[in-house]
């Protein structure tokens, strides 16, 4: 076996450029080998076990789509009843996670095992063709949420659900994107060394499904959070206590780098729904505090 | 006037849907269906009609329930792990008499098994995969044109049995693309509305009450518990769950032979090959190739209830040869109803029964 290659193995078949594929690479960068990890039904259990082979050299099990936490809760419970310290991860995609995984995460989150849940969000259901999910932001043009003449694409906001599984009392929550990978392996690494169920959410921008050049992935995973569409940040017991400041940009900076928001541009400018989606961003950046003020005296950051 | 296209039977199924009056649509993307739910979402937005996307096959499955009880006629289209996940809501369409369509363009299992390939494992679980005793109306499509026009029967069967009726393709036939005539209009059963001073789930002569619907003024008690014909639940009355029980599979039964549907090809046959879905392509190929009378074809386009009579269309029959993309799960249906020997031909892994190997079992032109 190659040497440069790490514990997340070379040789998957993920598209180019994919960001999926970074994040399975950052996860076991962070967790280390004595992690056992639970994989639900997506791109990455797809590209990262290619017949016959596996990309993952930790113990790794598939569940189904909607139930890795679930799996994961069991494997956790046995494990501590035989006094073993191997950690617990969980990986799905933001369809499995947002949608059809929501029950069994509650559950597991609600129990309070000792597991770390990690979302790849991707923002649609990428291995099946690119299907609207709960995490889809809105105007996205999905296969299911099809923007035309009777739709502007999806129709309703990204569903909030970091604070939705910390208001489950959970300890660690965090938000991170692949366009910053150290921050991704920090926020892991503190969300696996912390007792009780954690969750890190990971901004996954994927070219194949939001039609961008594979070359761009980690520049429109920084444009994100640049225009304050994606925010970074941690809550400890509920409250945050870092957020990732950025001088912001306009939303169209991010906007038209993308197929799956041509519709806002093409034929003509619809600035009613841009004007619509800076709101979300202008919102975020109030509820966060993600604005860098760089000519006032700084505000007191949190340590 | 109709029309001539080259068309996917996933497109066919959602086409055939939207021509019977479906105006509501639940589901969830699953490989190989998923074709299905995305010209739903294009089209029926156009046609004042709804499209959801639920969260999962479950929810699919209850909110398609839901639309029914307002008048809607409504369907999911879904695969394998999803088809599981939507059980415990079929057996509940089934005690409540809810009509709605289920589309499985089946896949290779158990589990996640071959999300890509083509089988016809889910045969027995559409039948009996929720728990209870019960009967349900299942459809086998071996063609574009079947996905279309089998699909607008299934609407015009769920409205007139109140049932949920199953259109069980496969993945070949879901993804493969032929000629097919898209008719001017289709025909249109209504549901049987229920008339005035009649309780819910009174039944009538065929033992299918009319349909009362929400907000029709008939003070409508939907359960899933064992109910009178008021609608009240009455779960420990052992005579009214029997009642109830033989009624829900009766209404059915006992229409078996008005409402069955194969093709009988070569009567006279002494070798007789029974198909439902794309092994009916490889036989075809066989009959064509050998030109024999001797070699006859019941093809159903009715699996469920099973067609037991169109055993005695074949009456010099001397052997049954059934292909299958299970391990058997029709044939021990087949067998059990006739004395003549029925041969398996079972085949899993997603690939399609070769006419040659058909051929061979034959004997003719070897």
């Amino acid at each position: 076996m190659a040497e440069t290659c790490e514990l997340f193995d070379c040789g998957h078949r993920a598209c180019g450029g994919c960001g999926a594929a970074l994040v399975s690479r950052l996860i076991l960068k962070a967790t280390g080998k004595d992690v056992i990890v639970v994989s639900a039904t997506g791109c990455m259990e797809v590209f990262s076990t290619p017949y016959p082979e596996t990309a993952w050299k930790v113990p790794w099990i598939h569940s189904l789509f909607e139930n890795n936490s679930a799996v994961a809760s069991g494997i956790e419970a046995a494990l501590k009843k035989q006094g073993r310290k191997e950690k617990v991860v969980a990986i799905g995609g933001d369809g499995s996670t947002f949608d059809i995984g929501m029950l069994c995460l509650s559950g597991a989150f609600e129990r309070g095992h000792d597991f770390t849940y990690i979302c790849y969000d991707n923002e649609a259901y990428m291995n099946t063709g690119i299907q609207r999910s709960g995490a889809t932001p809105y105007d996205a043009s999905t296969t299911t949420s099809p923007a035309g003449k009777c739709s502007i694409g999806n129709s309703r906001p990204k569903k909030d659900l970091p604070q939705i599984l910390a208001a489950h009392g959970a300890p660690y929550v965090a938000t991170a994107s692949i366009a910053y990978p150290s921050d991704v392996v920090k926020k892991i690494e503190k969300a696996i060394n912390t007792p009780g169920p954690c969750y890190v959410q990971i901004h996954a921008p994927c070219c194949t499904g939001w039609g961008f050049e594979g070359e761009k992935t980690l520049a429109i995973g920084k444009l994100a959070i640049e225009t304050g569409l994606w925010v970074n940040y941690e809550m400890e017991d509920g409250v945050v206590t870092r957020v990732k400041k950025v001088v912001r940009k306009p939303v169209e900076t991010y906007l038209k780098e993308q197929k799956r928001f041509r519709h806002l541009f093409k034929p003509k400018v619809n600035a009613e729904e841009i004007a619509k989606i800076q709101a979300i961003a202008d919102k975020n950046a109030e509820k966060y505090g993600t604005d860098l003020k760089l000519k006032s005296k700084p505000d007191p950051v949190v340590p | 006037m109709s029309t001539i296209q080259f068309m996917q039977g996933n497109i066919a199924c959602a086409e055939g849907a939207l021509a019977a009056g479906c105006n509501f649509f639940g589901g969830y993307p699953i490989t190989p269906s998923t074709e299905v739910a995305e010209h739903m979402a294009v089209k029926l937005p156009k046609q004042n009609g709804t499209f959801i996307q639920m969260e999962d096959e479950i929810a699919s499955m209850a909110s398609i329930i839901g639309a029914s009880w307002t008048g809607a006629r409504a369907m999911t289209a879904t695969s394998g792990p999803g088809f599981s996940l939507m059980m415990e809501n079929i057996g509940y369409a089934v005690m409540t008499e809810t009509p709605c369509v289920i589309v499985n363009i089946q896949r290779g299992g158990p589990s996640t098994g071959q999300p890509t390939m083509a089988a016809a494992g889910d045969m027995m679980q559409c039948r009996f995969g929720s728990h209870g005793d019960y009967s349900i109306i299942a459809l086998c499509p071996s063609s574009v044109q079947e996905m279309y026009e089998l699909t607008v029967k299934a609407f015009n069967l769920a409205d007139r049995f109140r049932v949920p009726v199953f259109l069980m393709a496969d993945e070949i036939i879901g993804h493969m693309r032929e000629r097919i005539i898209i008719p001017d209009k289709v025909e249109h059963t209504a549901r049987r509305p229920l008339e005035s001073g009649v309780l819910p789930f009174h039944p009538e002569k065929d033992l299918v009450p009319g349909f009362p619907g929400f907000g029709k003024g008939f003070g409508v008690h939907v359960t899933g518990l064992t109910h009178d014909e008021r609608g009240y639940p009455c779960a420990t009355n052992p005579k009214l769950h029997e009642q109830l029980v033989m009624r829900l599979c009766n209404k059915i039964e006992n229409a078996r032979k008005e409402i069955a549907d194969y093709v009988v090809t070569n009567p006279e046959a002494e070798t007789v090959f029974v198909t439902y879905g794309v092994p009916a392509r490889s036989v075809e190929q066989v009959l064509h190739d050998t030109g024999s009378k001797n070699i006859g074809h019941l093809r159903l386009k009715m699996v469920w209830p099973f067609p037991e009579h169109a055993i005695a269309e074949f009456p010099n029959a001397t052997r049954f040869i059934i292909p299958e993309l299970n391990l058997g799960q029709i044939a021990r249906e087949f067998d059990r109803h006739t004395r003549v020997p029925v041969i398996q031909v079972p085949k899993l892994g997603g690939d399609l029964h070769l006419p040659a190997e058909l051929k061979k079992l034959t004997g003719v032109g070897i």
